[in-house]
């Protein structure tokens, strides 16, 4: 290391800067991800404005008041759409953090799967949870 | 992780003080200094300039102050015009050129002059662009045609010449890259807002045939998807471009040709 924190390996002075530019050159993916993003934000507009007026609807409600809110078709409805689309969009966004703050790449990886098991966990464990009370199980 | 501290041998320390002789009207500029060769840490150095014998632009000071008050300051300077983008550098807080700032537009105090942000200094106010020149080859900046080559000039319509005002005036100084925490964090793939600005000067010629294979380049979620239209690059760029609008181009340019 020198003095600037720049690490002289002689196998990369050797290479020519370009090597190094060009990489492994282009994945020929990220517009999805980056279009899925903006997706799941626009129906996120509409879907956490519901969501919270129908929260403060069942404020002071009672246990049985609750579940027949949340029974209501389309409540129900709303409610595993405003579910899924969080989940993704958290999943979508998460993934760009780490990407770009983590750069230890054993870390990145198991935090980048890590997160995937939590929200496809999260997600199915909310749709149950909504499906059984809709259903009425 | 990203680097939010200074490794040990970065660290700043306090540098040398150079007091201005009988000045009729002071200065003081705080400048950053680093030597290769002396295996000491940066230093910040301070020179006071008679401003009544210096012209109005921070470049002016810097060339006074080699000069007449420390020959050893290093900095890389030429067309003292805006022009050639070398004397690029962060000065009082921003990314910007030394030769179109003037000193009166600095904020009151002390003038402090830094190298461009998170690049490897080769020494003071030098920063090493190696990588972000490779980066501007690997984009391959030049005009590409599958047609034969006309026998005179390609013709351009006024209407598609006017696309690329606000693009053909960069002049690669770096400082919307080194400004940009994205680039500073994934520098080594993302290209960075000039880069990518010039990028898009070519996609939108009328008189390149490369489009679909340059936009396939861009394509990947490092070289391209780093942008997360932080907009420090067009607040600092010198020439007031606007490198964020360019890669929101390219980014609807490349969602529009799936749809």
């Amino acid at each position: 290391m020198s003095a600037n924190g720049q690490q002289h390996d002689v196998r990369k002075l050797l290479r020519n800067p370009l090597k190094r530019a060009r990489g492994l050159g282009s994945a020929q993916s990220g517009v999805g991800h980056w279009w899925t993003q903006r997706v799941t934000a626009t129906a996120l507009v509409f879907l956490a404005l519901w969501f919270v007026v129908t929260v403060l609807g069942a404020l002071h409600a009672d246990y049985a008041t609750a579940r027949s809110i949340i029974a209501k078709p389309w409540n129900a409805l709303l409610l595993v759409a405003f579910v899924l689309a969080m989940c993704w969009h958290a999943v979508l966004g998460l993934q760009v953090v780490i990407e770009d703050y983590v750069h230890t790449r054993w870390k990145e990886v198991a935090l980048l799967v890590l997160v995937k098991f939590i929200a496809v966990l999260g997600t199915l464990a909310t749709l149950m949870a909504v499906l059984r009370v809709a259903l009425g199980a | 992780m990203a680097e939010f501290s200074l490794p040990k041998n970065s660290t700043v320390q306090p540098g040398k003080h150079f007091p201005a002789k009988d000045a009729k009207k002071s200065r003081t500029f705080r400048i950053y200094r680093w030597s290769p060769d002396d295996g000491q840490n940066p230093r910040i150095d301070t020179y006071e300039v008679d401003l009544a014998s210096c012209g109005p632009m921070v470049l002016d000071a810097l060339l006074k102050i080699k000069n007449e008050i420390d020959p050893t300051l290093t900095l890389r300077r030429s067309c003292r015009e805006g022009i050639c983008g070398s004397c690029a550098m962060n000065i009082d807080g921003t990314n910007t050129l030394a030769c179109t700032k003037a000193i009166s537009d600095c904020a009151s105090g002390d003038v402090k002059i830094y190298p461009l942000p998170h690049m490897p200094v080769v020494k003071d106010l030098v920063p090493d662009l190696t990588h972000f020149y490779a980066q501007f080859a690997s984009i391959k900046p030049w005009l590409r045609t599958q047609s034969a080559a006309p026998d005179r000039e390609r013709l351009q319509s006024p209407e598609d010449r006017k696309k690329l005002d606000g693009l053909y005036e960069c002049i690669l100084c770096a400082c919307c890259s080194t400004s940009c925490p994205s680039y500073w964090w994934n520098g080594d793939r993302y290209l960075g807002p000039a880069i990518l600005l010039q990028a898009y000067r070519w996609i939108v010629d009328s008189r390149d045939e490369d489009t679909g294979a340059r936009l396939d380049d861009l394509e990947d979620p490092f070289k391209l998807y780093r942008c997360h239209t932080i907009m420090n690059c067009a607040r600092t760029c010198p020439k007031g471009l606007n490198p964020a609008k360019a890669i929101a181009e390219i980014k609807k340019l490349i969602v529009e040709r799936r749809t």
